[in-house]
Order: C-alpha cells, then structure tokens, then sequence
C-alpha cells in the first residue's frame, strides 16, 4: 500500500515530475466551516495545460446520492493497492476525517447521516459550473469524457441516448471514448458519433470481420494548447461483446491491443506530441498495468471501474487519475508541459456537492427540456424504502438484494441473478422510490427478465466464470464489473484461487441445502447477453414488487462467506 | 451471461467431453510438437505471436504469427480436443514469415507458435487466451 508520504516521495523521485493534489484540504475546509464552491474549486493554477476529465455519468443528468463501495477487493499485485482500499483504510491512507465532506464522498461508512448533513451530489448543470469556471481561468482547457455517457436512466434509454446527447454537446468535450454507448446498437451509434461536434476515439474499435482498424472512430485527436501539442488517445472498453450482448454491435471487435497503442504513441511522438494522454475506459488496475508495458503515455485518464481517487496513482512516470462515476466528481489536472515532456502537475478531485456548487442555469434549462415529455413518468412514486439502497460492492448492494428478492418472488423462482455492474445511484432510508430511481440502476437495451432452468453444476460454472473477471490475478483478463449478485443462493468464494475452485458451498437458502450438481433449478435473471431473451422487463418486474410490498426494508446480506480477502 | 437452455447444453456437453481425455489430449499436444520440431530443443523468443486476452467468440478466434528467419511455423492450441491448427511453410520467395488466421477455442487455454529456422533450431512463443460466457460487465 502507498501512504501520502510515499505518494509525495515517489512524486519526487521521477526525475523532474512534480506532482500535488489539492483534495487533503477539504478536511480542512470542512473544519473550518467554509465548504464553499469558491473553496470547492480553488486551484493553484500551473504550467500551461490544463485537462478537465469526467467519466462512467451514467446518463445522470440530476444530483444523486451516490454510495461508494465498502467492499472492493484487489487481487495479484492490486491485493491492498488503491483503489482497492475503503472505509475507514482510505481515510487513514489519504488524511481525511471522519464524517468530514471528503468521508461523505469517498467513503461508505454513515452514509446515510453524512448524506443528510452534505446533500445530493453530481447534476450536470452543476458539472457545467466548474467546467465554466476552470474554463474561465484556463481558457483552452480541453474537457474529456470517458465514456459511459449515454446509458444508465429513463429520458436516456426512452431517447435513445439524445437527452444526453444533447446535453453533452452543450458542455462541450474535446474527445469521448465509449463503452454503454454501444448497447444502443451500432447503427444508433453510427447516427451519434457522424453529428458529434468533437472527437469519437478508439485505438482499440475494430472491424470485427476484417480485423483492422473501424474507420468509425479515430485513434487519437491531437490539440494545441498553451504552446505545447497535446495528443489524446482513446481507448474504449476492450471486452464489450463479451460484458455487453455483441449481437447489438456484431461489425465491432474491441481487446486491448497493446501492442498498437505503443504504435500510436510512438506515432504521434513522432508527430511532435509534447504530451501524450490516454482517455481510457479500460479499468483502473489494466491501466496501471498497461501504463507500466506501453512507454511514452503521460497521463492516463482512467474510466470505467468508478474509482474515485483524491491523488493520482503514479506508473512510472505516468500519472493515472480517476474520476469517479455518476457525475459525483470532476478531475482538473494542470500540467507544465514544456521541451517535449511534462514537468509537473497539480491536480484536484472536485467533489460536485449539488447544494454547494450553484448549477449553470442554462444547463438546468437544458436538462429540464430533455426531462419534460416525461415529467409524469419519471416522478410517480412506486412506493417508500426504509433502508439504504445502494450497488456498489464487489459481491453486493442492497439495490442488487431488492432486485433479486423481486425476482424471485415476481417470477416464483428459487434462486436470482442480477449483473455485477456498478452503475445506479443509492436511496436513502425514509426516502420515496420513484419510477426514475427504479430505471437509474436497472435501464437498458437488453433488460427482460429471464425465467430457466439451471442444473447446480451450471449454477457453479457462471459464478466461476465471473468470479474469474473480477479475481483474475492478471487485470488483462479482468472485465471490470462485480460479482454476479444472487437471491436464495449462499456461497464461498476464495478469491486466491484459479478458476474452477473459488467457489465452494453453494447453498439453496429456502432449506438450507446443498445445491446438487446434478439437479434442477429455477433461476429468474436480467441482463442476458444472450439475442432474443423473453420476459417482462426488469424495471416492470422491480416496480410491480416495490408497488406490492409498499415499503421495502432490506436487511444486511451475510449469503456469500469471503475467504482470502 | 448466458442462460439458454441450449447453451446450458452445450456447455455441460462440451465441459462432458473434455473431461473425459485430458490426458489423451496431452499426449496429442506433445505429439503435435514432437511432430514438428523431431524432439529438439526449442528456445524461447523470436516469435510473436499477438491474440487477443479474451476471445469476443471462442469459435472464431483472430491471431496472428510472425518469426523473421523461420521456414515454417506450427500452431499448436494445447486446450482443443484437436490441438492440432496449421503448420505454415515459407518458401523462398515468401516476403515475410507471418500469417494471420481465425481459429476455434474449446476453453481457456495456452496457443503455441512453434518456429522453424533456416539454420534448423526452433523457437517458440505461448499466449493465453480466456475464452469465457461473459456477461455483467461495469
């Protein structure tokens, strides 16, 4: 595990590199009373580049509240490693005090209390803010997206991505990289990307039949800011046909391609970059690793697993930060870029506190539009919760344990499944449950609820095969979601172990026994990647529980023993 | 993830069949090499040999070989009830010693490219590749 001290020494060490973040001061501000946007987005400018990186929004066009995870193991060289550290570790590891705005943000513990005190976070009209006001200050500041835009809410999934569309190019990024995107089917996302006032990118995009570049989407964007050329490099998620359903994207084949990036960076050096940036949706701990194989990239913009980090991680003399997910934070990185290298950087995870920082007004107005002709829709309460209701985790969430419950019961299954993803923001206790907060962690393009027969023995053979991406030592065959959450089953998972023997003592929870390999069960799921999957849609499935229970209270989820941890 | 009956079937069949000769397919995977390189020792490097980490589809998988200075290449996939894939030779009128192909994947397994030089060493490389149901991605 690096420590702060660490952090700075490492920072030191790499020859010229001068690095320092701002995020240690919320503490302090709290303490002293003065959580005020001018204190949010206070920075020191430096150098003459600035970057504004924001990630995996998830179509949230309205503040949230966003739970991070208690739960987030690392494995192989990641075991202990930010970002697999939380609670009350990641405090002690980055200064920061309990109950203070930074422990609301970053962390799980009273989440429901602290909530109260801090109030909603992310909103893009809010987004829009400090984008205007770092833009304000550094006025060629390029804005980059990485990916997992358009997906993840009701007016999103109902327009096909355009309410986010529409919003985004009002923001205005410089370039985007793309994951979720592509669940809207390839022709929907050939209509966006051809009207994108900025950058698609994609090094790894490829034709999928002849194996060469898609001519879709382009490598990188090269800028000019502040004297120094600026390359950004996109990649986007390497495993979207086998995570997502690749029969909605069939022309497309992704994977790392490291070996190309190389190329492209060694290309565009060659090309009189000064700096070289990554904009990656491949997951923090395969861009640490392929920060460490491929040379010459500077910064690396890391999207996908919703980390959020308050420093960057240092690989080499490559800086790696990580924005966050749901529109909950803004990265501003200012960098001295100068003789063809960087010389430094300064960098601040803001925290967008939605009652903090005042929205942009013309971005309100915007949303509002977008949100109109399905104002009713979106606003009908189905029902209250008593308890918190959040995702995040590596094998559950409360929200995943509402979901499976509604499997089961809705669709008289014995036991549930429902995808590890990591998107959809919390509920807190006391709080109305709308049609909107059911979408926000269950819309999609392949959302019906399957209803099978499953032996034991297949049963067993899934959960390896996701324990797999989530714990294979080597991140290159990670995928970067959670564990496939389950209803009426327990388990034991060693996370040390290889394939075919993490898993052990599959439990049916109705009687308490032993799932039998060879016999039948019925399992009820969401989420196939499978074509031409039948059943109701989850959202329908979860409304009509939550509408027929009133009230939901879920209690703390004790089904799945982890042992290696 | 995938939950068909069919390909419920499909794979508790094929998971069946391989269970059933593991070690007649690793006699294979030696006879495969033993064929080719005459039982001589193989070095490591020279050869590369790019496939992707995960298979997009285990029954299609694109990889390709090169090894500047080898007369023929042998790919070897060890996991296959089949492991044999395709021994490719160059002449000498041959503009580079590389190929690319699309071969098909049982499991998770390691390819071998085997090369043989002019001078008549051999040399190799390995790649693993996950083939998986997929599903549940962040």
């Amino acid at each position: 595990m690096i420590s702060r001290r660490d952090f700075l020494q490492v920072s030191m060490a790499a020859s010229a590199l001068v690095g320092a973040s701002g995020a240690g001061n919320w503490a302090r501000l709290a303490a002293q009373q003065r959580l005020t946007q001018d204190r949010l987005l206070e920075f020191d400018s430096f150098g003459n580049v600035t970057l504004i990186h924001i990630t995996d929004i998830h179509a949230q066009l309205k503040p949230v509240w966003f739970r991070e995870p208690s739960v987030n193991l690392g494995v192989g060289e990641s075991r202990g490693r930010v970002p697999h550290v939380t609670g009350a570790d990641f405090r002690r590891l980055y200064g920061i005090e309990d109950g203070s705005p930074s422990a609301y943000a970053l962390t799980h513990d009273d989440f429901s209390a602290l909530a109260r005190e801090y109030g909603r976070v992310g909103g893009l009209d809010r987004v829009a803010s400090v984008v205007n006001a770092i833009r304000a200050e550094r006025p060629g500041a390029l804005l980059l997206d990485g990916g997992d835009t358009w997906h993840g809410s009701y007016t999103c999934l109902r327009t096909a991505g355009q309410d986010m569309v529409n919003a985004m190019n009002a923001l205005g990024p410089d370039a985007m990289t793309f994951h979720w995107e592509f669940t809207l089917g390839s022709e929907r996302v050939r209509e966006i990307v051809g009207g994108l006032p900025f950058a698609a990118l994609g090094q790894n995009i490829f034709d999928a039949e002849w194996d060469e570049p898609s001519g879709d989407f382009s490598d990188y964007a090269m800028f000019e800011r502040g004297g120094a050329r600026i390359a950004v490099i996109g990649q986007a998620f390497p495993y979207m046909p086998i995570a997502n359903p690749g029969w909605m994207f069939p022309e497309y084949s992704f994977g790392i391609r490291e070996e190309r990036m190389q190329q492209l960076v060694d290309e565009v050096r060659g090309l009189g970059a000064d700096l070289v940036v990554l904009l990656s949706h491949n997951g923090f701990d395969t861009d640490r690793k392929l920060a460490g194989r491929v040379r010459g990239i500077d910064v690396i913009l890391s999207g996908h697993t919703h980390d959020a980090l308050p420093e960057p991680v240092l690989a080499g003399e490559t800086v790696i930060v990580a924005s966050g997910s749901n529109g909950k934070f803004v990265s501003r990185v200012d960098l001295d870029v100068r003789d063809g290298r960087m010389m430094g950087f300064r960098h601040k995870l803001i925290p967008v506190f939605a009652d903090v920082i005042a929205p942009d007004a013309a971005m309100s107005a915007l949303i509002d539009e977008q949100r109109a002709p399905y104002r009713d829709a979106l606003e009908e309460v189905i029902g209250q919760s008593e308890s918190l209701l959040y995702r995040r985790g590596n094998f559950n969430g409360t929200w995943d344990d509402l979901i499976c419950e509604a499997l089961m019961s809705e669709r008289e299954a014995d036991i549930a499944l429902s995808p590890g993803v990591r998107w959809g923001p919390s509920i807190l206790p006391g709080q109305d449950i709308t049609r909107e907060d059911i979408f926000n962690v269950t819309s999609m393009t392949y959302g019906k609820a399957y209803r099978t027969e499953m032996t034991g023995e297949f049963i067993h053979v899934i959960l390896e095969d996701v324990g797999d991406n989530l714990f294979n030592p080597d991140p290159y065959y990670q995928q970067g979601g959670d564990m496939v959450r389950v209803g009426g089953l327990g388990y034991r998972i060693d996370i040390t172990k290889p394939q075919g023997r993490r898993i052990s003592d599959l439990t049916l929870l109705r009687t308490g026994e032993a799932i039998e390999a060879a016999k039948t069960y019925v399992v009820a799921g969401w989420a196939s990647v499978n074509e031409a999957t039948e059943g109701p849609q989850i959202w329908d499935v979860v409304e009509n529980h939550i509408r027929r229970r009133g009230s939901v209270s879920v209690a703390p989820n004790t089904s799945v023993e982890v042992v290696g941890a | 993830m995938q939950f068909t009956r069919r390909d419920t079937l499909a794979l508790g069949l094929g998971a069946a069949a391989l269970a059933g000769m593991p070690s007649a397919v690793l006699a294979s995977v030696e006879d495969e090499i033993a064929d080719f390189t005459g039982g001589a020792e193989i070095a490591d490097g020279g050869v590369t040999l790019d496939a992707p980490e995960i298979a997009e589809n285990g029954n299609t998988v694109p990889i390709s070989v090169s090894a500047p200075g080898a007369v023929a290449i042998r790919i070897v996939a060890t996991g296959n009830p089949s492991p044999k894939v395709a021994t490719i030779n160059f002449g000498p009128l041959a503009a580079s010693p590389s190929a690319a192909l699309r071969i098909r994947l049982a499991k998770t397994q390691d390819i071998l490219a085997i090369a043989r030089m002019a001078d008549g060493s051999f040399r190799r490389a390995a790649a693993t590749v996950k083939v998986t149901i997929g599903g549940c991605g962040g």
